[in-house]
């Protein structure tokens, strides 16, 4: 309730108010100034004087409404942040002292003294430390002390035990510290209480990527928590699973993961099987490994695979020349079983329409080869073009696959007939294929070989722009961010296949003379979009122009909504961490409509 | 900070609703049917938490009421569950062994408690004993008070 002008006139009022005598004013005098500084931020400093006396408060009431009031003002200005950092120590002693404390009957829960007021005080203990080594260190014993004697066995403990490893991981403290925060959230992850676990995954994604080594050492226990029952857990052990896998223990998670993703609820498996293509891709031990991986996913989650990934594996396999042979094997044999999932089949008769010629030669090296003639090969792939299972994208792939045959097998009328058969189909994209493909044997059969020919190895399309920003395919490039120097373009270019993903590279400059270090790029966007960030090309950003760093965003966009993004920046510059956050929201509409 | 309280029944019943934040009541019926049709559909052993269109939900069901908030992304979930179960233990002490009964019958008594214990989305009174004493003292001028003015 109250509304800025409102707040403006009280505002006076307030402040009279949190002086008076009577505690019970005094403290919603201070929640009212929480209020009013949310709406009308300018008229923090109109309360500061009153602020002085705050802790020196009796009553755990005013106690308590206080340090709300020194938390808000401390979020929203780094100037008060700066002015109340002096506060800690008594902070500190505030804190000590309701631990130490014996048993007090007003503000007990569950034998702990007032835990209200000693999660709201971690929390401002968090703020003020963050990034300040001074503060930090007047705070690492208290710290230590309240996480090693709380009590765990009832809720109210682990709150606080929770807050305080939120604190310790966002100050400056030193890594003992640090490690026992791990281990608290370990322990956590062993609780029965399912919100506790909850609470510990999702702290556990937040440290991995600057504890990463200690967050490890849990990787059984978050494992196990991908067998949940719980829906949320699930999906939170999923995220930090994925976050965990690097190259000495890929072989292991990547077995655990495939069996969730053979288990799991179908809202996860589209999530799931993008996380372990990447993660495949980043630390495949071997190539057999890659494709034998992608093969599992394909069969049992593939028609939850995302349409992007058809393109990409393709590109993956045509990469692997040795071993052409062994994927369209298992690609055939795959198919022979189901063709119900669409990606899979998609996959399989591309190989098929390129490989095909491997196959029936039986030339595997890998396994043991299967006896297979042009006649049955060509019998699969008719299969599909009749199948109602089949999509229209599908039986156009295959189509493509048995024109390309003609080609690489000796069975080349069978083929001429088929392909005139769906000159006069139905569906016209499939029409016009075949017409086209019928031309090509009547008048330009000369060409054909050529055409048809197998592709060369594809380069993956790395947008690495230079720093003078270029149109591509019309759609004009935006400034997304110019702030201190640092400033960030967007290009577009709109994926094919799929006309719902719009590709942005960032390209990122620094006008200032000192480098920026520690460069990270986050985004998010609204929930009817899905965004994938792949990895940037440095983390350095170079000093006056001198370079650029990249990175490639994909937005999923079914929907064709208006594009709007929020992204956050944080660099270190000039020995300063430095962290921004912004809304893009000017996106040209050829990027999104 | 709190977003919102809600308290409903099994049925999906709306007992108690108090928001901290201006939303026209459009709004608010559409996130209320919203979120109790999504606070229902969980099964009782999953997590008091969820995430639901970028604000975190925290609820708990006690007998047959849920008791159900929102709070703003950096707030600890395990102390909004300590702040609930504060909020119940109130109501049983005022009313001695609370049922829904009881809620449904004071509810303008149900409202007063609560803002006694929080306001403007944050806790205001962390003692047991100050609230129900200012509820005791709230109670006691309704009954002293003086009588209505004559025509």
């Amino acid at each position: 309730m109250g509304s800025s002008e409102m707040c403006r006139d009280l505002a006076g009022e307030v402040e009279k108010l949190l002086k008076t005598s009577n505690s019970y004013l005094r403290k919603k005098a201070a929640l009212c100034a929480v209020h009013v500084i949310r709406k009308v931020p300018e008229l923090m400093e109109m309360f500061l004087p009153a602020t002085k006396n705050l802790l020196s408060e009796k009553n755990h009431g005013v106690l308590h409404t206080s340090v709300v009031l020194l938390t808000e003002m401390c979020e929203r200005s780094p100037d008060m942040l700066a002015h109340f950092r002096k506060l800690v120590p008594q902070l500190v002693r505030i804190l000590k002292n309701l631990i130490m404390s014996g048993y007090s009957p007003e503000h007990d829960v569950s034998g702990i003294s007032d835990p209200f007021l000693q999660v709201r005080i971690l929390r401002l203990l968090r703020i003020l430390g963050k990034n300040d080594d001074d503060s930090s260190e007047a705070m690492n014993d208290i710290l230590a002390q309240v996480a090693t004697n709380t009590e765990t066995s009832k809720n109210v403990g682990n709150a606080i035990l929770y807050e305080t490893v939120l604190t310790i991981m966002d100050i400056k403290s030193e890594s003992g510290l640090r490690v026992l925060a791990i281990n608290i959230l370990g322990r956590f992850l062993l609780n029965n209480d399912k919100n506790i676990r909850y609470v510990a995954l999702t702290s556990l994604l937040k440290t991995v990527q600057t504890d990463h080594n200690a967050v490890q050492r849990h990787r059984s226990t978050i494992v196990d928590c991908l067998k949940d029952l719980d829906v949320s857990i699930k999906r939170r052990a999923m995220e930090l699973s994925f976050a965990l896998v690097n190259g000495n223990n890929i072989r292991g998670m990547m077995k655990e993961l495939l069996y969730f993703l053979d288990s799991c609820d179908p809202e996860f498996k589209a999530d799931c099987a993008s996380g372990v293509f990447l993660a495949a891709e980043k630390y495949a031990p071997s190539k057999r490994w890659h494709i034998d991986t992608i093969m599992r996913v394909l069969t049992t989650a593939g028609s939850y695979v995302r349409d992007d990934s058809v393109p990409n594996l393709i590109q993956l396999i045509t990469n692997s020349v040795e071993m052409h042979a062994y994927t369209v094997q298992r690609l055939y044999k795959a198919l022979l079983d189901d063709i119900s999932q669409q990606p899979l089949v998609q996959v399989a008769s591309w190989c098929i329409g390129e490989y095909g010629d491997l196959l029936v030669s039986g030339q595997c090296e890998e396994e043991e080869p299967i006896q297979v003639t042009e006649d049955e090969v060509l019998d699969v792939l008719e299969g599909l073009l009749v199948s109602n299972l089949s999509t229209p994208v599908t039986r156009g792939y295959s189509l493509t696959a048995i024109m390309k045959l003609s080609t690489r097998f000796s069975s080349v009328n069978r083929i001429k007939k088929v392909v005139s058969i769906y000159g006069s189909s139905i569906d016209v994209e499939l029409q016009q294929r075949a017409v086209e493909y019928n031309a090509l044997f009547k008048k330009y059969d000369h060409m054909r070989p050529a055409l048809l020919e197998r592709m060369p190895i594809m380069e993956k399309t790395a947008s690495n722009g230079p720093t003078e920003i270029v149109q591509t395919n019309g759609i004009p490039s935006m400034t997304a961010y110019n702030k201190n120097g640092l400033k960030i373009d967007f290009t577009f270019e709109r994926a094919n296949p799929n006309p719902n993903i719009a590709v942005i590279t960032i390209h990122a400059t620094n006008s200032t003379e000192a480098e920026m270090t520690d460069f990270v790029f986050q985004a998010a966007v609204p929930k009817t979009f899905q965004l994938q960030l792949l990895s940037p090309s440095s983390n350095v950003v170079p000093a006056l122009n001198q370079g650029t760093v990249t990175q490639v965003i994909r937005v999923l966009n079914p929907q064709k909504q208006q594009l709007r993004m929020r992204i956050k920046l944080t660099y270190t510059h000039k020995g300063s961490a430095v962290q921004d956050l912004a809304e893009v929201n000017n996106f040209p509409p050829q990027s999104w409509q | 900070m709190f977003i919102f309280m809600l308290l409903f029944s099994r049925q999906g019943k709306l007992r108690l609703q108090k928001w901290y934040v201006p939303l026209s009541d459009k709004e608010k019926k559409k996130i209320t049917r919203e979120l109790v049709q999504t606070v229902l559909a969980r099964k009782p052993k999953m997590c008091s938490f969820l995430e639901w269109r970028d604000l975190k939900i925290v609820y708990k069901r006690y007998a047959s009421l849920y008791f159900c908030c929102a709070i703003e992304d950096q707030d600890n979930e395990l102390i909004t569950l300590e702040i609930i179960h504060r909020y119940v233990e109130l109501l049983d002490k005022y009313f001695g062994s609370v049922c829904e009964l009881d809620i449904i019958f004071n509810f303008e008594k149900a409202y007063f408690i609560l803002d006694e214990f929080l306001l403007g989305g944050e806790a205001q009174e962390t003692s047991k004993k100050n609230v129900l004493k200012a509820i005791e003292q709230a109670d006691l001028l309704q009954e002293v008070r003086p009588a209505p003015l004559k025509p």
